[in-house]
């Protein structure tokens, strides 16, 4: 499975090139995903590789979208499953379930963390105007995650804050909860 | 162009210190007689400092030591009796310059408390040598009728000057700041541009200063390269070449300051005699102040390590060997057919061998001589025993012995004060000494040697030792054991490290040990050491502590939770029992506790407490492992004991944040990361719920 993500993201890799040569300024690249059954994206500088899901070691007391700790290549890295954290019920480990790892910067420290998408699905130029702002609605996702909304294909594509998405001071452990409230 | 300076900062801290230790280890060795060898090494330590602090702008630190290398000098040139008050103001000016050090490093205002040694300094300087002859005196009448006088310096530094890094340049200026200064420069040597080498220094200098300093102060511009160069320096007195320089006042402040405290210190005879009788006690005081911002400067988040290059040599020679065997082996997979399989195998051993070697050498990077921790001990056995009035040797033993940095920094605290400890309590004084037919001077001893994959501390010293009778009535008394229980002897002396039954006063009269010991015990446990006394009545009493040599890995039992793997360090696992055999119960509803020996101790379900999915291991099946931290035991429930191996710490808090009941984790060797329990937490959750759920019952 892993050499279909693999092939996944060869595939696009000639489309990259040429976007890049007739790339606006103003425009970055994304990365876009399913989770679920709706399509996310990250700026593409925010991911450091795409790995194919693998068994995770449990972290005891941790949040149930924490599925544990993984080993790349010695270093330790939280992941979360992006499916239970925007709520999507039960969610299932396919051969396009992926672990994409992304990097994002707290307390002037690099920090990692591998979050489980469903599947990967492209990367694509998006130009600074044409993400439009979060609509003041209620989804199924906290709003803080979303960054904007970008138009692909005619069909809508979130675009995550990770910052916010990745903020460990958001992440609560049962544990400590349950302390606060015992003592 | 500007340089930030600032990035050598950490640097100079770090040089300085070092200097600073020298400086002190120097001094010690002083005491009586000294040689123009150790002067001269005090001396150039002070003058890197103040070279370093008037580089980097740290200007208390530069006037400070100025004056410091201002009465070194007298040393020096013999002008200067050296005894015991001036070793103790030295000592004292190390500790205050440290201290500086460490507020500078910490950002924090430099403070006052230098002002009152500075102060004394500049009265000593110019008391004594008013007192001393005529010679100073003239001197000084010198520097303030600032006679002008011509020298004519000729300099021809050696062509690789430049690479010892001393720049000509930045001497000149120093000239001409002691008065006016007329530079002719000598290019005979300089080759044609093809052959010019740009590192070389092809020049030589004329020099013609007119200034009413003194030679020596002009021999000290050119301290640094006096082996580098050759030089000339001709006196000229009185002629001037075109117009009378104005008398600038450009000696050093501390001098005309000297001067002009001449009359004031005269006034006051004695006031520097108390100066030095209350420096005396407070010397204790001051220094566990320092040990504060210094120890905090020491977790500075960029702490650097120094390497000896033949460790570095050793790595390189290992990483070819490396890179050598992976070829073969990438060679050989290139075409591969079973009939290589036997060079496969022995190219994959060898690449075993090759890895095991470049991880024990770059774990042996972190490793320094315990001298670094040692070499402190003099100064505080000076200062103690001369504030007990016992009179005591040290004696130092395998100070070369290499052990994990970071573990070094944590055991230093404990072993001062077994140290202290030990010369407080332990060695009695002169007379009771005589009185019991022993060498009126106490030994104390320090030694290091590695034992298996630990390394051992021994603190031992030739006093009274402790009566384990005192300590076995004491525990009685305390209810810590049985009457009339029979314990063996070791047992008995570690009570010491109890708590609670070190602070007991009974114990520090009757020359047992005193105070923080349990501290000290649970310094060393948090290491994944242990302690161990041996004390014979009236001979002594040795302190031996084991520590393992690295904190980066540990010796761990896999154990097995409901399907998920977990490391126990193995130091703290006391025993396993079959749950069947264990008799179980329930204390306030919720609370598991099992009965040993020594009291209950409280059962915690991982499973349960972890909240893994899955079900708790069952009575018939499942172990329950007694593991102790803290002095505090608990039990584990578990399903099954795995294998036992070394395995590598890693944070969880490099990409996360710390979990309770998890110390770490480490990657086993299928690739898989296993979590490390943090017994120690665990132990103290469960007792904390057990004494909460008590409470609750009464």
């Amino acid at each position: 499975m892993t050499s279909e993500i693999i092939q996944l993201i060869q595939e696009q890799e000639p489309q990259i090139i040429e976007d890049d040569i007739f790339a606006d300024e103003d425009s970055s690249q994304y990365l876009s995903f399913v989770v679920g059954e709706e399509e996310f994206s990250v700026n593409i500088l925010k991911v450091q590789e795409i790995r194919a899901w693998e068994h995770t070691t449990f972290l005891p007391n941790s949040p149930s979208y924490i599925k544990g700790v993984l080993n790349l290549r010695g270093t330790i890295v939280p992941v979360m499953d992006l499916r239970i954290r925007f709520g999507f019920k039960n969610p299932e480990y396919k051969p396009t379930t992926a672990v994409i790892i992304l990097k994002t910067v707290d307390a002037e420290r690099e920090r990692l963390m591998g979050c489980i998408v469903d599947a990967v699905s492209d990367v694509i130029n998006v130009a600074e105007n044409d993400i439009s702002e979060k609509p003041d609605f209620g989804s199924s996702i906290d709003s803080e995650f979303i960054d904007g909304i970008m138009t692909v294909n005619n069909s809508p594509v979130t675009l995550l804050n990770l910052d916010a998405l990745l903020n460990l001071e958001l992440i609560a452990h049962p544990f400590t909860a349950q302390k606060v409230s015992n003592g | 162009m500007e340089i930030d300076l600032s990035q050598f900062h950490q640097v100079f801290f770090e040089e300085s210190l070092e200097g600073l230790d020298a400086m002190e280890e120097v001094l010690l060795d002083l005491e009586g007689e000294a040689d123009a060898e150790s002067i001269n090494t005090i001396f150039r330590a002070a003058h890197s400092i103040k070279g370093g602090s008037s580089t980097f702008h740290f200007q208390e630190i530069a006037d400070f030591t100025h004056l410091l290398e201002t009465l070194l000098d007298e040393m020096r040139d013999g002008k200067r009796q050296i005894n015991k008050e001036i070793v103790d103001l030295l000592l004292k000016s190390v500790d205050e310059i440290r201290k500086m050090i460490s507020h500078i490093q910490n950002d924090e205002p430099v403070g006052d408390s230098h002002k009152e040694l500075e102060s004394f300094f500049s009265e000593l300087l110019s008391g004594e040598s008013s007192a001393e002859g005529s010679e100073k005196e003239s001197e000084s009448i010198d520097i303030d009728e600032s006679e002008s006088k011509f020298y004519e310096i000729d300099f021809f530094p050696e062509p690789y000057i430049l690479e010892t890094g001393n720049e000509p340049f930045r001497m000149f200026r120093e000239l001409a700041a002691l008065g006016e200064i007329t530079v002719s420069a000598n290019l005979e040597k300089l080759p044609d541009f093809d052959s010019l080498k740009p590192e070389s220094c092809y020049l030589s200098w004329k020099i013609i200063l007119d200034t009413d300093a003194q030679q020596s102060q002009i021999e000290e511009i050119f301290e640094w390269v006096e082996d580098d160069c050759e030089l000339k320096i001709n006196q000229f007195a009185g002629v001037s070449l075109e117009t009378q320089p104005e008398p600038i006042s450009t000696e050093p402040s501390s001098m005309t300051q000297a001067s002009s405290e001449k009359n004031q210190a005269a006034a006051v005879p004695g006031k520097s005699l108390d100066i030095l009788d209350s420096a005396v006690p407070s010397k204790q005081l001051q220094l566990e102040q320092t040990k504060k911002p210094e120890s905090k400067a020491a977790k500075a988040p960029s702490a650097s390590i120094r390497v000896g290059i033949d460790k570095v040599d050793g790595l390189i020679d290992l990483v070819g060997e490396l890179v050598i065997t992976q070829s073969m082996l990438g060679q050989l997979g290139d075409n591969f057919d079973m009939s290589k399989l036997n060079q496969l195998i022995s190219g994959l051993a060898e690449l075993e061998q090759n890895t095991r070697e470049l991880q024990e050498s770059i774990m042996r990077i972190r490793m320094l001589p315990i001298g670094f921790v040692f070499n402190r001990m003099p100064r505080l056995v000076r200062d103690l025993s001369s504030k007990l009035g016992k009179n005591v040797r040290l004696e130092i033993s395998g100070e070369s012995t290499e052990l994990d940095k970071t573990v070094m920094e944590q055991i230093g605290d404990p072993l001062t004060h077994l140290v202290r400890n030990a010369l407080d309590h332990g060695l009695e004084t002169a007379e009771r000494r005589i009185e019991s037919g022993k060498d009126p001077e106490g030994t104390l001893r320090l030694n290091a040697f590695h034992q298996g994959g630990n390394i051992v501390i021994e603190v031992a010293d030739d006093g009274g030792g402790i009566n384990p009778q005192i300590i076995y009535d004491k525990a009685v008394e305390r209810g810590l054991i049985q009457p009339g229980a029979d314990i063996p002897k070791e047992q008995i002396l570690s009570l010491i490290m109890e708590p609670g039954f070190s602070t007991a006063a009974v114990i520090s009269d009757v020359s047992g040990r005193g105070v923080g010991m349990d501290v000290v015990k649970r310094n060393i446990n948090n290491l994944g050491g242990s302690v161990e006394i041996h004390s014979e009545l009236g001979e002594g009493t040795t302190f031996t502590i084991r520590l393992p040599l690295t904190l980066a890995i540990l010796d761990g039992q896999l154990i097995e939770v409901s399907g998920e793997v977990y490391v126990v360090p193995l130091v703290s696992i006391v025993e396993s029992i079959p749950m069947s055999k264990v008799e179980v119960s329930r204390i306030a509803g919720n609370m598991k506790v099992y009965k040993m020996d020594d009291g209950y101790i409280p059962i915690i379900d991982l499973t349960r407490e972890f909240q893994i999915k899955g079900q708790s291991p069952s009575n018939e099946e499942g172990l329950l492992a007694i593991v102790e931290g803290e002095n505090r035991k608990v039990a584990l429930e578990i399903n099954q004991l795995l294998g036992q191996q070394q395995v590598v710490i890693k944070s969880l808090e490099t990409h996360y944040k710390s979990i309770q009941g998890v110390s770490g984790a480490t990657i086993l060797g299928d690739g898989k990361v296993a979590l490390i329990l943090d017994v120690v937490g665990l132990a103290r959750r469960a007792s904390e719920s057990a004494a909460g759920s008590n409470s609750q019952v009464a």
